[in-house]
């Protein structure tokens, strides 16, 4: 029998450790890869350009690396579900292959094609390798919840079965006798787009700091594997002025589109260090970059409503200020603070800033200063930053913010000290935002405390050529540490005087809840489990207990004047009385609510201890449906 | 066994007498209290006894508005409907309240109009909570004023009162203390700038019942403290300050280290929590003489000085948090806290620089009483004696329990 096979490149846009791809080859007589982009989606949706350039030079690299082989990549366009019963008429097809997607959205559109693909009598390969494990393994070891500290997600990964070696990469020798049909006219009808083609005004468009692609992504791996032997240092680089610059030798979004195989990176890391240290077992640290990827991938393959707060069973419900113009200078680098306001347009020229600057504009839109939700931050990111993946972007705003995974809220970055602490004196600044160039070090992250003199010799006068500061950072940060504790109080029901208690039992297993401080000193104590004995909110999300009013008590509780009514009076205040009804009573999952996927989405339930998980396939709607082609189409 | 059971039940809803029903009062006012509001009001509708439940006084006796615009918040407010009826039915009931607004004046302002027609209502507690931005301080202050002053005059048995960040004087203080001045407990009102120092003395000197008391530094006076350590005065239970700075070069008075003693011998437990929000050349005036604190909170960076001038004065001291400071470690200032804060037990560093074998040595010297102990990974600098890796080890033995340094994920 004939075999013809398609390849499906989603993400994994590689020919190393591209595992579906070749067993997808084997004994094939044909194969075609595959992109399938929908043009409409490209102009109308939230990514940005220098994201689809990434994509674009990606697809560019793919394709010239399949002629080398006598192939071509096939861009289609379309969507899935439309594309796919077309092509395997027309093309012959029985055999499908592609990468796992481990996001909700995606495998649901994997399922859809899978139903397609077994209608048409097409066989479906699938193998993992966007990851380093098996998401649902760990999960599975976790008692079949996602882990919600990184301790506990370490713990578990040390008893993991070692990490599966790369897949060989696809050589002509692999591709063997498999061929690809081409037609005279491939260019027109399936060469990659230009990003004219899908309606970006490119005039102006500087060179991309970031080129996409396999080459660039191997080439670089190469660089950062020779940089860490020649220091020899694989602890994490402690941050300087010219950490926050890219790098020839970053990676993320190389890892985020693929064109870099994290297992690859993982095992070129432990060559190197068994080379260096002399055969001695590295640790975990070694590979924080990506175990940091691995995490959010496994917290978020569960949780359609990972990227929301409202319905997140693991997201803190913080009544978040809704604050447009607030949003507008922040993201546009406007807000005043040339450390943040570089930062915002290093971000939006070159589409990648620092980890560390991540933080600093990250709590600087949420807890620290604008109180404005983490949401509207992500969607930000998720136009402008090259590696942005819906789980670890979700899941790194979540964590930046205070909104999940049981993080101390006082870590407040300072928008003025944190910069200069990293780079004092202000170059950094002084590249992104030309305008202060004139400023001295002294005055250049607080420029509006610069004297009128100074303020005319550096030719900027603050409050007309630069804006004045936004906000005030120390009334807001006053005010938004108390907001934090309100809400963290409610959660752990915490009614001591302590700041640090406030925090339900963290990462640390810090004895704040009773018993806890036993000494115990197995690893099993950091970790889900043993919280979850100690900590009805580390068992089943974030949820608000039972008490509510007096909450706004930071010391002992309220004075309730011996009427015992009064003490049953205050639970009814409890979570739970949310409701989509437009009855009269209020439909309340504000502050006192802290339930998560327990909100209730009709009369039906109010239970407010269901775990989340498992998808609600009958939730669907145009949101989810827009979502699927947004999966798809990068 | 099944069927019977079945045509039972049945037959017990279909008969006009049914259990449920008949159910007595009690019980359900029992079962209501655990019902959010909205399934109670759907249980009302369903005969004339729960209906009579649903309006029961003992169920209204603690009440949450929440009051947001759709423009300003992601929450959803308080039915209006709702509010109307509950002023028409239930205020006398209510007792315990509290107001949720958004940053929106709007809501600030319907919180202010509620307030005002609690006419009838003797309320205990009363909280007006600003959740995102302070809009309380938005609302003409003559609106704001004569709405408080409404509950104040009308409920002459107020013991909790929490105001923080709102337009409240010193007449207003002065009509709550001439209603509520036996009763009054709890008082919280952080930034209220509207409010002297002879306002809150007023407050201290009338209200002898008065155990927590939360405001800014610029209300402190040393007249404040004595008067809380008057004999007529119970036992001072938490005392909050926030220190915080309009603009930079801020100048603060200074308080007595004998109005500190007197305070700690009136009242030998009581809390003192502080709070500073100050630029690193405001501290000049604290922490120069002994000080009874017992939570501190460095919200912006602090200097290694001060930090050495805490480790001395500060006897009392059960938590540190310190958000920021230099770039120079704090080995020595941290030795010194561990030497002299003898009830120290948490501890929280954020933007800060510590030797590991420096904080080693802080740790084995606290030992397992510290039960918080909350530091970024980056604070913490490797040195020849201690990696990364090591340090775990190291402070989980000297505290007992498994501890690793806060992490925050590499992007």
């Amino acid at each position: 029998m004939v075999i013809n096979t398609i390849h499906w490149f989603r993400k994994g846009l590689r020919l190393h450790d591209n595992p579906s791809l070749k067993e997808s080859l084997l004994g094939a007589d044909t194969v075609r890869c595959v992109y399938i982009l929908d043009p409409w989606f490209a102009g109308s949706s939230n990514v940005g350009i220098n994201r689809w350039r990434f994509l674009l030079q990606s697809l560019e690299d793919l394709d010239s690396s399949l002629r080398k082989l006598n192939s071509r990549l096939f861009v289609i366009r379309g969507q899935p579900t439309d594309v796919f019963p077309r092509l395997f008429k027309e093309w012959k097809i029985n055999r499908l292959s592609y990468e796992y997607d481990s996001e909700p959205f995606g495998k649901e559109r994997d399922a859809a094609i899978k139903k397609l693909a077994s209608e048409a009598g097409v066989e479906v390969t699938v193998c993992i390798s966007h990851t380093l494990y098996d998401l649902d393994k760990i999960i599975e070891l976790n008692g079949g919840q996602s882990p919600l500290t990184y301790k506990r997600f370490q713990t578990l990964i040390s008893r993991m079965d070692a990490v599966e070696v790369p897949a060989e990469s696809i050589t002509a020798e692999i591709m063997g006798k498999c061929s690809t049909p081409l037609s005279e006219d491939h260019d027109d009808k399936f060469g990659v787009p230009s990003l004219e083609e899908l309606g970006f005004d490119t005039e102006g468009l500087s060179s991309a700091v970031w080129p996409g692609g396999e080459t660039e992504a191997l080439t670089r791996l190469e660089r950062h594997l020779e940089r860490k032997a020649w220091v020899a240092n694989f602890e994490r680089p402690r941050m300087n002025a010219n950490s926050l610059l890219a790098s020839p030798t970053g990676l993320s979004p190389y890892l985020r589109f693929g064109c870099l195989s994290c297992r690859l990176f993982y095992f070129k890391l432990t060559d190197l260090y068994r080379k260096v240290k002399k055969n001695s077992s590295p640790p975990l640290s070694l590979y924080g970059q990506l175990l940091w990827r691995e995490f959010f991938y496994t917290a978020a393959t569960n949780n359609p409503c990972f990227d929301k707060m409202e319905s997140n069973p693991i997201c803190v419900q913080i009544p978040w200020d809704r604050n447009p113009e607030a949003l507008a200078k922040w993201a546009e680098g406007r807000s005043g603070f040339p450390w943040i306001d570089a930062i915002m347009t290093q971000l939006r020229q070159e589409g990648w800033i620092h980890h560390l600057a991540r933080h600093a504009v990250a709590c600087f839109l949420t807890r620290g200063d604008l109180w404005i939700s983490w949401e509207e931050g992500m969607k930000v990111f998720e136009e402008l930053l090259l590696d942005a993946d819906w789980s670890v972007n979700a899941g790194s705003w979540m964590w930046l913010s205070c909104s999940s995974f049981f993080q101390q809220f006082f870590h407040c970055y300072c928008p003025v000290g944190f910069g200069r602490r990293t780079d004092p004196n202000g170059d950094y600044i002084r590249r992104y935002l030309p305008i202060l160039r004139g400023f001295p070090a002294k005055y250049i992250y607080d420029p509006w405390n610069a004297p009128e003199s100074v303020q005319k010799a550096a030719k900027c006068i603050i409050g007309v050529h630069y804006p004045k500061p936004m906000v005030h950072h120390a009334e807001a940060s006053r005010i938004n540490i108390e907001r934090m504790k309100q809400i963290y109080q409610q959660l752990s029901c915490y009614r001591g005087l302590g700041l640090l208690a406030t925090v339900p039992s963290n990462s640390n297993g810090n004895g704040n809840s009773s018993g806890n401080a036993n000494g115990d000193v197995s690893s099993d104590v950091m970790g889900f489990t043993v919280e979850a004995t100690h900590d009805a909110a580390a068992r089943s999300g974030y949820q608000m207990p039972v008490h509510s009013q007096g909450d706004w008590q930071s010391g002992v509780m309220m004075y309730l004047q011996g009427d015992p009514q009064a003490h049953i009076a205050t639970h009814q205040q409890a979570p739970g009385y949310a409701g989509t009804s437009t009855s009269m009573m209020c439909y309340s999952q504000g502050t006192q609510e802290m339930t998560g996927s327990a909100i209730p989405k009709g009369p039906e339930h109010h239970s407010t201890t269901q775990i989340s998980g498992k998808r609600n396939s009958e939730d669907s709607g145009n949101t989810k449906a827009s979502k699927v082609q947004r999966q798809s189409s990068h | 066994c099944d069927s019977f059971i079945h045509s039972e039940a049945v037959e017990a809803s279909e008969s006009p007498d049914s259990n449920w029903a008949r159910l007595p009062q009690e019980l359900l006012l029992h079962i209501f209290q655990y019902l959010p509001l909205l399934d109670r009001a759907y249980a009302s509708q369903v005969c004339r006894g729960w209906n009579q439940a649903f309006h029961m006084p003992e169920l209204w006796r603690c009440f949450e508005f929440e009051l947001n615009q759709p423009a300003s918040s992601y929450l959803k407010a308080t039915h209006p409907d709702l509010i109307k009826q509950i002023i028409k039915r239930h205020s006398n009931h209510l007792q315990y309240v509290s107001f949720k607004v958004d940053s929106s004046t709007e809501s600030a302002e319907a919180a202010c109009d509620i307030l005002s027609q609690l006419v009838n209502c003797s309320l205990k507690t009363l909280g007006l909570i600003s959740t995102a931005r302070p809009s309380f301080m938005e609302v003409p202050k003559s609106h704001f004023i004569s709405a408080l002053t409404v509950v104040f005059v009308n409920s002459k048995s107020l013991s909790s009162l929490k105001i923080d960040d709102t337009p409240v004087d010193d007449p207003s203080l002065k009509v709550l203390v001439a209603n509520n001045s036996d009763t009054l407990k709890l008082l919280k009102m952080s930034s209220c700038p509207h409010v002297s120092p002879a306002g809150i003395l007023c407050v201290a000197d009338q209200c002898h019942g008065l155990r927590e008391l939360a405001l800014n530094y610029h209300l402190l006076s040393d007249e404040l403290l004595l008067a809380l350590s008057s004999e007529k005065h119970v036992h001072l239970e938490h005392l909050r300050i926030d220190v915080v700075s309009e603009n930079p070069g801020q100048h603060f008075h200074t308080i007595k280290k004998s109005s500190w003693d007197a305070m700690v011998r009136h009242s030998p437990k009581f809390n003192l929590v502080m709070y500073f929000f100050l630029y690193e050349d405001e501290f000049g005036p604290f922490f120069n003489d002994e000080i009874p604190v017992t939570h501190l909170y460095f919200g912006r960076s602090v200097s290694k000085e001060v930090l050495g001038r805490v480790g001395l004065h500060c006897p009392r001291l059960v938590e540190l948090v310190v958000c920021a400071n230099g770039l120079r470690p704090l080995d020595e200032e941290l030795i010194r806290i561990a030497k002299h804060c003898t009830q120290l037990s948490a501890i929280g560093l954020g933007e800060c620089e510590v030797s590991c074998s420096a904080f080693v040595e802080f740790v084995k010297m606290c030992g397992r009483r510290l039960s918080q102990l909350s530091i970024m990974e980056e604070v913490l600098i490797p040195d020849h004696k201690y990696s990364l890796d090591e340090i775990h080890w190291e402070v989980s033995k000297h505290l007992g329990r498994v501890w690793f340094p806060d992490m925050m994920p590499t992007w």
